[in-house]
């Protein structure tokens, strides 16, 4: 890639936000009139202890450069640990990414509270940066993985009625 | 009316799922006696001519087993795709690519340097790598072209039934030959086992405890395993909570931990996240540091989670930043 494709290159971040730190310190941004890097789609989930890795292998599989988790801070999850669930899982989840070939800047853990609408800019728009400088993630192509069944070639079994065949 | 045609054929796979066929003892002569096996390149003398030689969906069905992996496995699948009625996918690697879809992990020209250059016990002074064509006196000899990417076998022809295991057990092959010989078949695309996880069947359900957590984490070697006690909570990486049941619980029976290989009940995408999820949120501990410490026991997350399910995951095959634009199968 030149230096002219990356100027151009716009990463997609997907971040899933709590809703009760995160998210609202997203919203404390926004009506705070903090601007950060518009390359980032945020989901709400409920707690960051419902990430299933199954939703950011399929956000890097959908299209995403990059994936960003934000939860409470330790200690502080609305549901008792649903946080410390979230870190075990990504401390693995990162090493397994890491043995697959992607980048350890492309995914993030970050603990902010509702009050820290400032973090909230602040980490968009560093791992915006970090992600540009990686470039596109681009897997090999969906449509090579795409279960063959609904190709029209298939033709239609011969239906067998009880007893003929024995 | 002739009896059902059957044929069976191996693609990128161990042979063990033909030793399966042949497992089902005197009960393959009921078979026999029922249909007639055309095609069985490990056991029976006939080529890809008779094959080709027959109508298409002249076969009432093809169990095929094995990852796909190079352009003769392609060509095979595709010809009998086109002459059956039913495709099943036999077996783990046919189902979500299995212990050779493990080679995602590297590329072909990795596994080239590595086969026939690096290994220890080989001399290749002549750097002697296969070659697809070959210009002998008595013509052009051609070798198939090996994928740089394995692949399952619904990511290349479409596939009617899955059974799983590896290889499939006894019984659900012979269910699943019964059911398709009564024509009692549930949905297209459907598993022919039990959407139950494993530890329904589990010997050792009664001891699992109420809620489960781990300091350590343990490989089979390492202990001496009880032979009664649930083996998540002796700290084994069971993985009976996230498979599908079906196989009698055979290796948590024989003292050894589940490794997978039946598959994701149904409501699983990625089978390794899944895994990888359930066996994460185990570790006994809150801080950072010792998180990483009694997770670092796991030396081998991918190999573990997706010892059979590799190219069946979502990320599919290792991502090379480097190689990007290389040809990928």
């Amino acid at each position: 890639m030149s230096d002219n494709d990356r100027k151009q290159f716009e990463p997609r971040i997907i971040a899933f936000f709590c809703n009760w730190c995160t998210y609202t310190a997203a919203d404390l941004a926004g009506t705070a009139r903090m601007a950060y890097s518009p390359n980032v789609r945020v989901i709400r989930i409920m707690c960051s202890g419902r990430l299933d890795p199954q939703f950011i292998l399929k956000a890097f599989r959908e299209g995403a450069d990059g994936v960003l988790i934000g939860g409470c801070h330790p200690g502080d999850c609305h549901y008792q640990e649903g946080n410390y669930k979230a870190l075990r899982r990504f401390t693995l989840l990162k090493r397994f990414l890491n043995m697959m070939g992607i980048e350890k800047e492309r995914i993030r853990l970050e603990w902010i509270a509702a009050s820290e609408g400032d973090k909230v800019q602040k980490v968009i728009n560093e791992m915006t940066e970090q992600v540009r400088k990686l470039g596109p993630l681009k897997l090999e192509p969906a449509s090579q993985l795409q279960p063959q069944n609904d190709r029209v070639s298939r033709v239609e079994p011969v239906t067998i009625a009880e007893g003929e065949a024995s | 009316m002739s009896k059902p045609k059957v044929a069976f054929y191996w693609c990128a796979s161990c042979g063990g799922c033909e030793e399966a066929v042949v497992d089902l003892g005197p009960d393959i002569l009921k078979v026999v006696e029922a249909v007639d096996i055309v095609f069985w390149p490990v056991a029976l003398d006939f080529k890809r001519s008779d094959v080709e030689s027959m109508l298409d969906g002249e076969l009432t069905v093809s169990f095929i087993n094995g990852a796909v992996r190079s352009s003769e496995q392609h060509e095979m699948v595709e010809l009998l795709r086109r002459k059956s009625g039913l495709v099943v996918a036999f077996g783990s690697c046919a189902h979500t690519g299995g212990i050779p879809g493990l080679a995602n992990l590297f590329d072909r020209k990795a596994m080239f340097d590595e086969a026939y250059f690096n290994v220890p016990s080989v001399v290749n002074d002549e750097k002697t790598v296969p070659q697809e064509e070959y210009e002998a006196p008595e013509g052009t000899l051609t070798l198939p072209n090996l994928w740089n990417t394995v692949k399952t076998l619904d990511q290349v022809i479409p596939v009617d039934y899955y059974l799983p295991g590896c290889p499939p057990p006894v019984n659900l092959i012979a269910e699943a030959v019964s059911k398709i010989l009564k024509g009692e078949l549930p949905p297209r695309g459907a598993v022919l086992a039990p959407d139950i996880a494993l530890c329904d069947e589990c010997p050792r359900k009664e001891t699992k405890p109420e809620k489960m957590s781990q300091k350590q984490f343990k490989r089979p070697h390492e202990i001496m395993i009880d032979p009664e006690q649930c083996l998540l909570a002796q700290g084994l990486l069971c993985l009976g909570p996230i498979t599908r049941k079906g196989c009698g619980a055979a290796c948590t029976t024989a003292n050894m931990p589940c490794t997978g290989c039946m598959g994701p009940i149904s409501n699983v995408i990625d089978y390794g996240m899944k895994a990888l999820s359930a066996v994460a949120s185990l570790a006994d501990s809150n801080d950072e540091e010792e998180i990483e410490k009694i997770l670092s026991k796991i030396v081998d997350p991918v190999g573990t989670f997706y010892r059979y399910s590799l190219p069946a995951s979502l990320l599919h095959r290792y991502y090379q930043p480097a190689a990007q634009g290389g040809k990928q199968s």
